[in-house]
C-alpha cells in the first residue's frame, strides 16, 4: 500500500518563537522531515559590541521573556568570571533561589498550560476554565505564586532589576523572607495535587536512545547554577571546553544553529538533568518520580513534561531550605550594590574572557564574552538549550513518524506538535544568539 | 451582546510581554469573562482569521515579511495596540540600526546571511496606524490594565508625558545622581511607577522619551555631575535607537 502525507505545521502553537514542522511521506517513504526555524534574527550579538561588561545582564536578558532570570545569570557568572569577581556565599545562595523562581515560574506555564491542553484533547487551556476551572485556577495561582516571589526577590520575573554583576541591588528584608517561605508552603500543597494530576495522565509512549547532557559537580547538591558539563554517555569536561561539546553546525533551512556531541544529537532539559542528577534531588521530589513513574534513564522524550514536575517539587523544596537558611543567619544588608555601568570603579575592570554556564528550565545556556581592559564588549557567543535540542528533536520524529503512520493525518501531526511542544522549545531564544567568532 | 474578539500576535521580542499577560494570575479568568481571546499562539492553538476587535501587536518589525502580515492585522483590527518597546519604540532591537546592517548579519550569521533578509528595526506605528500604546520592557500589569479598561470603554489612553522621576520622588527614593550615577528617569515616559529604581536599579529609559524631554534642564543635570553628553547618548540608544526613523 503506498502511503502519502504531507503535514506543513506553519508558525506551531503553545511554544515560546516561531517555527514550523515540515513532514512529506510519499509512498510511504519519508521524504521530508524536519523542524524549520523561522524566527527574524534579532542579531544580539552584533549589537553588544561596543557596550559594556555590566550592561550584558540587562541586555542579554532581553533575549527571552520566559528565562530572562536565567539569562541574567549565565551572564553575570560569564561577567564574573572574566571580571575574576568571587560571588559571596549570600549572594550565591539568592542566585540558587532565583534560578529555582524561574524554574518553577517556566515549568509551571509549560506543564498546565501549554502541555496539558493535548493531554485532554482541547487546543488550549481556555475550554478548561469551563470543563475544569479549579485546576486552571490553581494553575494560574501557581504562576501569579511564582511571580510574587521573583518580584519580592529581584523587583519582577521578566527582565529582572535587581540582580547584576556583582550581586543584588537590593536585598531581601527579615519580613520579605517570610512572605517568600508563606509562597513556598503554598506551593508546596499546590505541588503535590499536581503530582496527583499528572499520575492520572497518560503520556504517548515513544522511545529512542539518545545523549543526555547537562551539568554535573561532585556536591550533593541537584546542579543548576554551576558546575561541569557531563553527558549520560560517561563524558565530563569543564565549562571552558564547551565547544568541544556543541560541536555547532548550521542546516540550510533555519536561522538556528545545530549542535552534536559523541553521537548524531544530544538533548538537554528537566529530562537530561533527571537522567544525570536524580540521586541528588530532593527526597519528595524522588518520592513524586516514583508516584509519576519516572525512573532514570527515561529515554521516552514526552516524559521531559513529567521530569519537570519533579523538578518543580525538587525547587519548591530546596528554596525552603534556602530561605531557612537564610532566616537563620540573616541577610547582610551591607553587600547591596549598584554598579550601573561600575561609573565609579567600584568593581574591578579587566581584559579577557569569561564564561558562564548554567541550567536554565530548558537546558544547558552558555554564555562566552571576551572583552577589553576597560570592559566594553569584543565579542559574545551564546549557545541556547533550543539550539542543543533541534537536531534531537529531529531524529525523534525520524524513529516516530514510521511508527505512527498507519495513523491519520492528523494524528500524526498532533503526535509531531507534541513531541515538539515537550522539549518546550524556546525559539526566540534559539536564534536571538547564533554565533560569535571566539 | 456579545464579547469583543481579542487576539495576540507577536514579530521580533522575547515575549516576554505576552508572558505578562499570563503573569496576571487568576484576575485572568475574571478578564477572560468579558473578552473572548480568538489567536494567542504562545499560549493557544486556535487561529482567527476574520476581522478582530482588538489586536495586541508585541515585537518589533524587522523584515519584508513582517512589514506585510502587520499590515494584513491592521486591515482586518478594528483597535491595535502595540505592546512593550519592541512594538513601541522599537526597543533593544533597534540597537542594531547603530550598524551597518550588512555587515551586522554577517558578523552573526556569516557566509549564511544571505538566507536572512533583514531591515531596519521600526516600531509598529512607523509601518501602520497604532491606536494605543502600553509601554515597557516588560509590560507593567497595573498599566496594562489600565489600557485595557479604556479600551473596553472606547476612551483614549493618554501616556503619561512626565518623566519616571515624577513617581520615583512620590515613591521617595534617593534620586540616583545624588547616589552618582546616570540614571534615565528625567527623560524616561512615566507609568512603570518607578518600578527599576524601587528595586535599587538606575532606569534604562525602557518606555521611550518623553514627548517633550527637558533636554536643557537634563544638560544641567548633567553638567552638574561632570556625566560626558555622549556616554549619555549611548544609554539612550539601548532602547530609543528607532526613534530616528519617526523623521524619515
Amino acid at each position: 500500500m503506498s502511503q502519502n502525507i504531507n503535514i506543513n505545521v506553519n508558525y506551531l502553537t503553545r511554544v515560546e518563537g516561531h517555527g514550523n514542522i515540515v513532514v512529506e511521506l510519499r509512498d510511504g517513504k519519508l521524504e521530508i522531515c524536519r523542524l524549520e526555524i523561522v524566527e527574524s534574527p534579532r542579531l544580539f550579538e552584533a549589537f553588544l559590541r561596543g557596550r559594556s561588561i555590566y550592561e550584558a545582564p540587562h541586555i542579554t536578558s532581553r533575549i527571552c521573556g520566559i528565562c530572562s532570570c536565567g539569562h541574567t545569570l549565565a551572564s553575570i557568572q560569564a561577567a564574573e568570571d572574566l571580571l575574576q569577581i568571587k560571588p559571596t556565599e549570600q549572594t550565591t545562595l539568592l542566585r540558587k533561589l532565583l534560578l529555582h523562581y524561574e524554574e518553577l515560574d517556566s515549568h509551571i506555564l509549560h506543564i498546565y498550560l501549554l502541555v496539558a491542553p493535548d493531554l485532554v484533547g482541547v487546543p488550549s487551556f481556555v475550554p478548561l476554565t469551563k470543563s475544569n476551572p479549579d485546576i486552571i485556577r490553581r494553575a494560574l495561582k501557581m504562576k501569579r505564586l511564582c511571580n510574587e516571589l521573583c518580584e519580592i526577590l529581584v523587583g519582577r520575573h521578566v527582565h529582572p532589576i535587581g540582580a547584576v554583576v556583582g550581586g543584588f541591588t537590593k536585598l531581601p528584608s527579615n519580613s520579605e523572607l517570610e512572605e517568600m517561605h508563606k509562597r513556598l508552603i503554598q506551593l508546596q500543597t499546590d505541588m503535590q495535587d499536581t503530582v496527583e494530576l499528572f499520575s492520572k495522565l497518560t503520556f504517548p509512549e515513544f522511545e529512542r536512545d539518545t545523549e543526555y547532557v547537562a551539568l554535573v559537580n561532585d556536591e550533593n547538591e541537584y546542579p543548576l547554577l554551576y558546575g561541569d558539563i557531563g553527558s549520560t554517555d560517561g563524558y565530563r569536561v569543564s565549562k571552558y571546553e564547551y565547544k568541544n561539546v556543541t560541536n555547532e553546525f548550521v542546516v540550510a533551512y533555519a536561522t538556528a544553529k545545530r549542535t552534536k556531541w559523541h553521537r548524531d544529537s544530544y538533548a538537554v532539559g528537566a529530562l537530561a538533568r533527571f537522567n544525570l542528577n536524580s540521586a541528588k534531588l530532593h527526597t519528595k521530589a524522588k518520592q513524586a518520580a516514583d508516584m509519576l513513574n519516572l525512573k532514570p534513564k527515561c529515554i521516552n522524550p514526552y516524559l521531559n513534561t513529567v521530569a519537570q514536575i519533579v523538578e518543580c517539587v525538587h525547587c519548591v523544596e530546596d528554596a525552603i531550605r534556602i530561605i531557612e537558611i537564610l532566616l537563620n543567619k540573616g541577610i547582610n544588608q551591607d553587600e547591596i550594590v549598584i554598579p550601573d555601568i561600575n561609573q565609579h570603579g567600584a568593581l574591578p575592570q579587566r581584559a579577557g574572557q569569561g564564561v558562564g554556564v548554567v541550567e536554565v528550565p530548558r537546558g544547558l545556556l552558555i554564555h562566552h564574552y571576551e572583552c577589553d581592559e576597560r570592559g566594553i564588549f569584543k565579542e559574545a557567543n551564546c549557545v541556547i538549550p533550543t539550539n542543543q535540542n533541534t537536531a534531537n528533536i529531529e531524529l525523534d520524529m525520524l524513529k516516530l513518524v514510521p511508527e505512527i503512520m498507519k495513523q491519520s493525518q492528523e494524528e500524526i501531526t498532533l503526535a509531531l506538535e507534541m513531541l515538539v511542544r515537550a522539549y518546550d522549545p524556546c525559539i526566540s531564544c534559539s536564534v536571538h544568539m547564533v554565533e560569535l567568532k571566539l | 451582546m456579545s464579547k469583543p474578539k481579542v487576539a495576540f500576535f507577536d514579530f521580533a521580542c522575547c515575549e516576554g510581554c505576552q508572558l505578562q499577560v499570563a503573569n496576571i494570575g487568576e484576575s485572568l479568568l475574571d478578564i477572560l469573562d468579558i473578552i473572548e481571546i480568538v489567536e494567542f499562539r504562545e499560549v493557544m492553538s486556535e487561529k482567527w482569521d476574520k476581522e478582530i476587535d482588538v489586536s495586541f501587536v508585541e515585537g518589533s518589525i524587522t523584515d519584508e515579511h513582517a512589514k506585510e502580515r502587520v499590515k494584513k492585522i491592521r486591515d482586518r483590527s478594528k483597535i491595535l495596540v502595540a505592546l512593550g518597546s519592541c512594538a513601541t519604540i522599537g526597543g533593544v532591537n533597534g540597537m542594531k540600526n547603530s550598524f551597518e546592517l550588512a555587515e551586522a548579519m554577517r558578523y552573526v550569521y556569516g557566509d549564511s546571511s544571505k538566507f536572512f533578509p533583514t531591515i531596519q528595526t521600526r516600531a509598529v506605528h512607523q509601518v501602520v496606524k497604532v491606536d494605543y500604546f502600553i509601554n515597557g520592557c516588560p509590560i507593567y500589569i497595573p498599566e496594562f490594565v489600565t489600557v485595557l479598561k479604556c479600551i473596553l470603554q472606547g476612551i483614549p489612553f493618554y501616556v503619561p508625558e512626565y518623566p519616571v522621576c515624577v513617581e520615583c520622588k512620590l515613591n521617595e527614593n534617593v534620586c540616583m545622581y545624588d547616589r552618582g550615577l546616570t540614571c534615565m528617569g528625567p527623560v524616561t515616559k512615566a507609568g512603570c511607577n518607578s518600578w527599576c529604581i524601587n528595586n535599587g536599579n538606575i532606569c534604562y529609559g525602557c518606555r521611550g522619551l518623553t514627548i517633550n524631554p527637558n533636554t536643557e534642564g537634563f544638560k544641567e543635570v548633567l553638567k552638574k555631575y561632570r556625566i560626558p553628553e555622549d556616554f549619555l547618548m549611548k544609554k539612550i540608544q539601548m532602547y530609543n535607537k528607532s526613534r530616528e526613523l519617526d523623521q524619515s
